[in-house]
């Protein structure tokens, strides 16, 4: 069963992690409007981690057999110990683009994944992916309106979206890697092999990015190591943030 | 706050004020359950139709509370104006014949 908890706490990281993103954007996006947009899919995002992790807290129990909290998995773990894909941990510095271009890959992604996993056989996995492939589902169309309004807008918002999807590109590929853990809960039924999202993913992306006349990014460099606990420097000050509090104030509550 | 940053909170703010000129303003209308009919709720700003549509479903229906929305460009909507207030309205006021309240309601009727 530790397999399954650690499958739960990768995607419940990547929801973690990408949703304290969406919330830099709070009070910093182009119009009010769109501050509350991002901040409604961070907090969906919030809410798939906060399952994801009480669930694999309860699979991965400390020492003493006493189950790990939601609140001990996302305050109390160091950098190593994240397991997130290194997409959601990148910085948008205030670059709305790059937040964009990140969210129409990361959520055609999660959709992909959600819909398939509301057929697992664990029936945990498939209730959370039931209710979380809805709101995923709006993501993915937020983050489409925008790149095809930007893509297809001016000169300025064409290169600067452009240069956005390049920037991010490097990132991508991790999100379809497989590994021995996954491959044994495929076997099982329990997880989604992320070698099959590739196909529907980018064919996805590839269609948005055409329709939004900019260019499908090429590249030769990949980045991972993020399902290993190898991050980027970027997110070792997301973390600081994220941490801080809890760490400096043990227990508490407002 | 340092100097630098205040001066960067500035130019955002100028920035947004700036493209909110930019946006048009939309009127937002919700219908709140089947059978009911759209009821105007607020409005908000948005390049184009379909932006308004997923920006009013932001702000307007987050805690559930319609079934439909409606966005109509507020410059689109001819209204009264209150300088003629007393020519638009003042002669129903004492037309009291208008009303039915000359009718005896037979009883047992109900949803009058």
């Amino acid at each position: 069963m530790t397999a399954v908890g650690t499958y739960a706490l990768r995607l419940g990281d990547d929801a973690l992690v990408l949703a304290q993103r969406m919330g830099e954007w709070v009070a910093s996006a182009p119009q009010l409007e769109e501050d509350v947009a991002l901040a409604n899919i961070g907090l969906d995002l919030l809410g798939q981690a906060r399952n994801l992790l009480t669930y694999a807290g309860t699979l991965l129990p400390c020492p003493d057999g006493s189950p790990r909290t939601e609140d001990d998995l996302a305050y109390l773990r160091d950098e190593r110990d994240w397991t997130n894909v290194q997409l959601v941990e990148l910085a948008d510095d205030g670059d709305f683009g790059a937040c964009v271009a990140r969210l129409l890959v990361f959520s055609t992604w999660q959709h992909e994944l959600y819909a398939a996993l509301t057929s697992s056989t664990d029936e945990t996995l498939a209730a959370v992916a039931a209710k979380a492939v809805k709101e995923v589902a709006y993501h993915r169309d937020h983050a489409t309106q925008w790149v095809l309004r930007l893509g297809d807008g001016t000169d300025e918002s064409q290169r600067r979206m452009q240069s956005a999807l390049d920037a991010r590109w490097p990132y991508v590929e991790e999100l379809f890697e497989t590994d021995d853990l996954v491959r044994d809960l495929v076997e099982a039924g329990v997880a989604v092999d992320p070698a099959t999202l590739r196909e529907p993913v980018l064919a996805y992306v590839t269609i948005v990015i055409a329709q939004a006349t900019l260019e499908l990014p090429e590249t030769t460099v990949r980045h991972a190591g993020g399902r290993r606990g190898v991050h980027t420097e970027q997110f070792g000050y997301l973390l600081a943030e994220m941490q801080h509090l809890a760490r400096s104030h043990a227990g508490a509550t407002w | 706050m340092s100097a630098d940053s205040a001066t960067r909170g500035a130019t955002r703010g100028a920035t947004r004020g700036a493209t909110r000129a930019d946006w048009p303003l939309w009127e937002v209308f919700v219908r709140s359950r089947r059978g009911l009919s759209h009821g105007h709720v607020g409005s908000l700003h948005a390049p184009d139709a379909e932006m308004a549509l997923r920006n009013a479903r932001d702000l307007y229906t987050r805690r559930q509370e319609g079934v439909s929305i409606w966005v109509v460009p507020a410059d689109a909507i001819s209204a009264s104006s209150p300088d003629e207030k007393d020519a638009f309205f003042d002669p129903a006021a004492d037309k009291v014949y208008r009303h039915p309240t000359f009718y005896t309601v037979p009883d047992g009727v109900k949803h009058l």
